[in-house]
């Protein structure tokens, strides 16, 4: 399953720094950031919990960069 | 300026104020002044806390932060060790010379400062442009008109679509007529007129008129949705410039800490075994220089923005990429495959010559084009347009064909096809008509038709399609119908080659002579004809076999039957993409449009793009290297550490924020 979220980041480096931490959250098969349009797409394994998932992807990415945010 | 960047410009003129009034404080009341008054420390070190903290205080948190989830070596950090020590030197020596750590830490603020202005000002540029997406759509409802989310209209209902209002979802038109403003997809100005039965396509702002349009697709399946999808995830494939961007700064900034470290203590332990005083301050403060320098914002910043900023550009332009790599490979072209019909052609049938006329061309083109008035096969919608446009026919001895001259536009006239004139037609599947005009009979078809009939004709030896005219059983001539190649397909190719393309190939399923002819006509250097689908791959893997090195090979399609080759070339540009779900998925360059010039901006635009990304990376790689040497040796200062440093990313960022604009 797919599902496309706003997020807000500051630099493009950053953007790419959410990705790797998205990516290696548990549940996420995959993550992309675009800087260009501020949105997060992250791809869930099958039959992860999205809500559970993405608060875990929220807590990783502020790990990486604190100035971050994901609407969710 | 959003509401962060205010506060941070704030932020910064308190700091720099702050930091203006205590210096010349310092200088009046300070220890070393001449005046009776003298304030001496630890006053001077509180009072110049407050700027510090005033300006530094996030950075600080954010590498305390770091510290704690394992994500040490950032900017913040360098940051903040570099002017903590920078506070400590200050403070071990007594000389009250804190001024420096505040000034890296403003001058490094105003630098992304700058930065997040700079992003956010190019994402509104480009995000206004791509600004597509409809809000509503006005769906007829039981003779009522309703607002309502375009997610929520059902294929087949009834859109109302007024003037200044987007195109919700791609649809017939039912009713009205419009002129309609593509520039938001296409980047093209032209704009199209749309009447009853045309095709409109969700994106384009009606300009002119009401019209009603019954949707033939879902809001999700329309070609607005299909585009934003794309925009929105282009930056899924990331290029070999950006990830060794990412693996630079993964070794880099370790390997820079590790650096300052030994310049902290090497020098100071080697002076100590050699028996000289240590000068632990001197050392301690050219590591923390190189710190400072060190930092390699430059870098991790512009090189994905010039990314952004170039497919931003593009989209502009109305060339849409998938991804940084698709930019990077773009930038490389060397082979341009392409597809004939539908890419350099218009796909469309015109009449090109009428031949061998026994009585008036002009007469054999009326009686086609009124036996053929029921039909609505490409070739008798051609024959009609030509009698009707009213072209003047001359005879061409070169080809021995009548072949048409545009009149004047005041004397053109424009003829009827008089249903009046027509008695009963007979269409013969694959053959072609036979109808009754003027009361003769008419026979208008292929060279089946004329077998059939039993009537003796003549065997073309032109390239075109032919259609045979015969009246009361009497052969009388020939329509040449031929394909048309694009007004500006010449100059799309002559723009490849200025671009540095070296091979033009055309892979056709057409006859060999037609293929050739057009060719000729466009300067393209190679022809691969009569191909089937199948074949086309085949062809590609030979030219991919044939290239060397880093060259790229990109075929070029309208999207039709294209899909296997548009995947199996290094690059898949598929054009006239709006309404061709199938290109759009296996191409990795969409052109909005049909204009085969966009095929040379296209690679124009990759190749300002990487350019750009080589000057930054060699830029700020180099000054980098020059200030770190000057920094070990002693001959740099902090100041001019942090210059360098957002010199060099204001620099960077400058020169990324170009690639957006192509204008040639």
């Amino acid at each position: 399953m797919k599902k496309s979220y706003k997020i807000e980041v500051d630099c493009a480096n950053c953007a790419n720094k959410m990705e790797e931490a998205a990516k290696k959250t548990a549940g996420v098969k995959d993550a992309v950031v675009n800087f260009m349009a501020l949105k997060m797409n992250v791809e869930f394994e099958d039959g992860a919990d999205v809500a559970a998932v993405m608060k875990e992807v929220l807590k990783n990415c502020k790990k990486v960069e604190d100035d971050c945010e994901i609407f969710l | 300026m959003n509401k962060k960047q205010k506060k941070m410009l704030f932020r910064i003129l308190i700091a720099a104020a702050l930091m203006i009034v205590l210096r010349v404080a310092y200088s009046m009341i300070g220890p070393e002044a001449d005046g009776r008054v003298h304030v001496k420390e630890p006053w001077w070190f509180l009072l110049y806390m407050i700027p510090y903290m005033v300006i530094g205080y996030d950075i600080l948190r954010k590498a305390l932060k770091g510290i704690k989830n394992r994500q040490v070596f950032d900017e913040n950090f360098l940051m903040a060790v570099a002017t903590v020590g920078a506070i400590a030197i200050a403070l071990v020596e007594k000389n009250g010379d804190y001024i420096e750590a505040i000034a890296v830490m403003l001058f490094y603020q105003i630098g992304e400062l700058f930065q997040s202005y700079a992003v956010g000002k190019s994402r509104k540029n480009i995000s206004a442009l791509m600004d597509i997406r409809p809000d509503y759509a006005n769906v007829e409802r039981d003779g009522e008109v309703v607002t309502c989310d375009p997610d929520e209209v059902e294929i087949g209902s009834i859109l109302l679509i007024k003037p200044g209002e987007k195109v919700p979802i791609d649809g017939i038109v039912e009713s009205g007529s419009t002129t309609l403003n593509t520039a938001a997809l296409t980047g093209e100005s032209l704009p199209r007129e749309a009447s009853e039965g045309d095709e409109v396509i969700s994106g384009c702002i009606n300009m002119t008129g009401v019209i009603r349009v019954r949707t033939t697709k879902e809001f999700g399946e329309s070609t607005v949705s299909k585009i934003l999808e794309l925009v929105e995830n282009s930056s899924a494939k990331k290029s070999r410039s950006e990830n060794f961007i990412t693996k630079f700064a993964k070794y880099y900034t370790p390997a820079v800490c590790i650096g300052a470290l030994a310049l902290a203590v090497l020098p100071p332990v080697i002076r100590i075994i050699f028996g000289m005083s240590p000068a632990w301050g001197s050392w301690i403060y050219r590591a923390l220089t190189f710190l400072v320098i060190s930092c390699p914002c430059a870098l991790v910043i512009s090189i994905p923005l010039t990314f952004f900023a170039g497919i931003g550009g593009a989209s502009r332009a109305g060339i849409l990429v998938k991804g940084s790599t698709y930019l990077e490979s773009l930038a490389h072209t060397k082979i341009v495959a392409m597809d004939k019909t539908g890419t350099m052609t218009k796909g469309v049938f015109e009449v090109s010559g009428i031949h061998h006329g026994t009585i008036d061309g002009e007469k054999i083109l009326e009686y086609a084009a009124h036996a053929e008035i029921y039909s609505s096969h490409p070739i008798a919608k051609s024959i009609q347009k030509a009698y009707v446009s009213g072209l003047l026919w001359s005879f061409d001895e070169a080809t021995g064909a009548a072949v048409p001259v545009q009149r004047e536009a005041e004397d053109q006239v424009k003829r009827k096809i008089n249903r009046d004139r027509v008695g009963s037609v007979e269409e013969i599947g694959g053959n072609g008509i036979l109808a009754k005009v003027d009361d003769k009979s008419v026979a208008v078809g292929n060279d089946k038709l004329m077998d059939r009939l039993g009537i003796e004709h003549s065997h073309c030896h032109h390239v075109e399609t032919v259609v045979h005219v015969a009246i009361d059983g009497v052969y009388v001539g020939h329509i040449l119908i031929s394909d048309v190649v694009k007004p500006t397909a010449k100059e799309a190719v002559r723009g490849m080659r200025e671009a540095g393309v070296s091979k033009t190939v055309i892979l056709t399923g057409d006859s060999k002579h037609v293929a050739e002819a057009v060719a000729k006509d466009l300067g393209i250097t190679e022809v691969r004809s009569e191909l089937l689908p199948a074949d086309k791959v085949t062809a590609v893997e030979e030219l991919l076999a044939e290239k060397t090195g880093k060259d790229v090979l990109v075929f070029v399609g309208d999207g039709i039957n294209d899909a296997p080759v548009l995947s199996r070339a290094d690059i898949g540009i598929a054009m006239g993409a709006l309404g061709a779900d199938a290109a759009i998925e296996a191409a990795d360059v969409v052109l909005m449009d049909d204009d085969p010039r966009k095929i040379s901006k296209a690679i124009c635009i990759a190749r300002k793009c990487m350019r750009i990304v080589y000057e930054n990376i060699y830029f700020a790689i180099g000054i980098k290297l020059l200030c770190l040497v000057l920094g070990a040796f002693g001959f740099a200062n902090m100041w001019m550490a942090i210059f360098a440093d957002v010199g060099v990313m204001v620099i960077a960022v400058l020169n990324a924020i170009r690639a957006l604009f192509n204008n040639r």
